[in-house]
């Protein structure tokens, strides 16, 4: 029984990372209905940006996940403007390889420049505190915690500010909201900033949780991250957290019972059947085609 | 720059003339299935030349099946690599563990065939989800095919599990490579431009208006997934055989996505624009490799470039006079009199 509680909190904490993950795929897909496949790679320069920051200022833990946040912030508007911003009225295809060719660029900008794996640093001293045999460690606490404080901050933004409005007001219809005074290129450029900040913040925390980081270490955790905002319903903010903690608790459950090289193979399975039964994800909502 | 469009123009016209000839595809065939048997045999080409002259064909395989489901269809599938991956385990298991070693070569086609036919099957698996989903979760249901084939291949220990598969003889050679390419895109070509065809294009259009029109959608979409699984299959079984070595990982989403790149590169429902893509793809990597990792941040920079200038692709949506049959040809041309014809009345 502890056993469970063990592994379910090792889920919470791997889980408020693909979901922190998954609301910038949610984001921008909701805004442009575009799949923004750099993401996972975005999570990647988090990670680095921590390990640069934290090997070569020396900062402490706040200030580097503030510096890393802003700095993928910066980089995905960037992106954004030179890459995808062209493209919004070219066929949907063209952006989303377009989307494959950052993410590759990414990666592979990053191999080029740092080519073995990267060690990061201890930034916060992890104590970790034992219950019987649970035990809890400040790191995982940390991890949980401010996950749940970024995704509140964030749906507060999108459901109770004006720019979330005039969100997903673009979300809802892209033609007449620009016509009653909406910024639209300062707001999906917003959108990207926090989507893919909250990407950097995942890449710092997954970077503290499992130390080792590698250039392609963005690729399988982006992937199962938008898999994580399909299985919620793509385009939902809350669907993406729900879809994070779901897959996670999957993902930990069966490694924590089946031997861990069935993990992916019963996770996407799951997805499979999942999407079969409700093809539209837990929170989406289907959309009739009209003739 | 004025010559030079007119030097260009005329050796279009010549081209065209050349392909449109009664015999130029059978000369065509003949002569390079000619032409790959002495450079194997003959070792007029070097070894190295002709492992990437195999590397393109198999590509190309793979880029022409992959477009008849995104090009053509209009679907996104995310998955090529998994129908690959099965089919390149099947055969190798074939050449190595069942047939007897003495007749392996002259069984070699029959374990691609039986490759590919093992895709296919699981190509009409991966189809039956397509009916209710579509767009992006049918990428979805595609990728996670993919990686359901890699996970799985990775937990089957008699195949080597993760560590991979060896021992297959070095069978595919640049006849057999040749052969299965013409095969393949023959296939698709007269596919596309079959009564078939027309369903696969009207669905990419408008789905609802295609069922309206009686086109049997479930059907065309079951036909199109096992046909382009089937070269898939075809295409992973010749590769398994030409780099005699295979394991799970070589068949993960980043294969997937090179399969993407040379469809879009070449620009969707194209035939020559596949050709293309894949050619161009394959060559440019090999010619770049000496300038080591950094061709790999090169490549995508140029994909990302050439999706911006020109977001169809080399191609995109047009198709090279040689694989568009006469007909359709001869239709085009009346369509366009007429509309000429109408304007001119207007006027």
């Amino acid at each position: 029984m502890i056993y469970i509680f063990q592994q379910l909190l090792n889920a919470l904490q791997l889980g408020s990372i693909y979901a922190l993950i998954a609301l910038g795929y949610t984001m921008v897909y909701g805004i442009l209905a575009m799949i923004n496949f750099a993401h996972g790679d975005l999570f990647m320069i988090g990670a680095f940006f921590c390990f640069l920051i934290a090997v070569y200022l020396h900062l402490s833990f706040v200030p580097t996940l503030l510096l890393s946040m802003l700095g993928v912030a910066c980089l995905g508007v960037l992106i954004e403007r030179l890459a995808y911003k062209p493209l919004r009225n070219a066929p949907r295809v063209s952006a989303i390889i377009t989307a494959l060719g950052v993410g590759l660029f990414l990666e592979n900008f990053t191999l080029a420049l740092s080519p073995y794996p990267q060690h990061i640093p201890e930034l916060i001293t992890n104590t970790t505190w034992n219950f019987g045999s649970l035990s809890i460690s400040s790191l995982q606490i940390i991890v949980i915690v401010l996950s749940l404080v970024l995704m509140l901050v964030l749906d507060f933004i999108v459901h109770r500010t004006k720019t979330g409005i005039a969100m997903r007001a673009i979300s809802w219809d892209k033609t007449i909201v620009p016509l009653m005074g909406v910024p639209v290129n300062k707001i999906i450029s917003l959108t990207f900033a926090i989507g893919t900040g909250l990407g950097g913040a995942a890449g710092v925390m997954y970077g503290l949780a499992y130390p080792v980081i590698d250039p392609y270490m963005g690729i399988m955790i982006g992937w199962k991250a938008f898999i994580c905002a399909v299985v919620g319903g793509i385009g939902n903010v809350r669907g993406a957290m729900i879809g994070g903690f779901i897959l996670a608790t999957v993902e930990i459950m069966v490694a924590a019972f089946f031997p861990s090289t069935y993990r992916d193979f019963v996770a996407f399975s799951l997805l499979l059947v999942l999407l079969i039964v409700r093809p539209y994800g837990i929170l989406g909502k289907p959309q009739p085609q009209k003739v | 720059m004025d010559k030079f469009t007119t030097t260009y123009s005329q050796l279009l016209t010549r081209w065209h003339t050349l392909t449109a000839h009664r015999f130029f595809w059978p000369v065509f065939i003949l002569a390079g299935l000619l032409f790959s048997i002495a450079a194997a045999r003959l070792e007029i080409l070097d070894q190295y030349v002709q492992l990437i002259l195999i590397y393109v064909g198999i590509n190309i395989i793979l880029t022409v099946s992959l477009n008849l489901i995104n090009g053509y269809m209009g679907e996104f599938s995310v998955g090529h690599a998994g129908f690959m991956a099965i089919g390149a385990y099947i055969a190798s298991i074939l050449t190595v563990s069942v047939f007897p070693q003495a007749s392996v070569n002259f069984l070699f086609p029959v374990a691609i065939l039986t490759g590919g036919i093992g895709a296919a099957l699981i190509g009409f698996l991966v189809a039956i989800p397509s009916f209710k989903t579509r767009g992006d979760y049918l990428a979805i249901v595609t990728l996670a095919f993919g990686m359901i084939v890699k996970s799985c291949l990775e937990n089957i220990d008699a195949v080597g599990g993760p560590r991979g598969f060896l021992g297959m003889d070095k069978l595919t050679t640049l006849p057999w490579v040749f052969f299965w390419t013409v095969l393949s895109v023959w296939v698709i070509r007269n596919l596309v431009y079959s009564k078939f065809g027309r369903g696969v294009l009207s669905i990419r259009e408008d789905e609802i208006a295609a069922s309206l029109m009686s086109v049997n959608t479930r059907q065309v979409k079951i036909i199109a997934f096992v046909v382009s699984s089937f070269f898939a299959g075809i295409a992973g079984g010749l590769f398994a055989h030409a780099l005699q070595f295979i394991n799970p990982r070589m068949f993960d989403i980043l294969k997937s996505t090179d399969i993407l790149i040379m469809v879009y590169l070449g620009g969707i429902a194209s035939i020559a624009g596949s050709i293309l893509g894949a050619i161009i793809y394959t060559i440019l990597l090999e010619i770049l490799r000496p300038m080591g990792v950094w061709r790999m941040v090169l490549m995508p920079l140029m994909l990302v470039l050439l999706m911006i200038y020109r977001p169809r692709g080399i191609m995109g949506l047009r198709e090279a006079k040689m694989f568009v049959p006469l007909r359709d040809l001869i239709l085009v041309k009346i369509l366009r009199q007429k509309k000429k014809e109408a304007t001119d009345a207007s006027a």
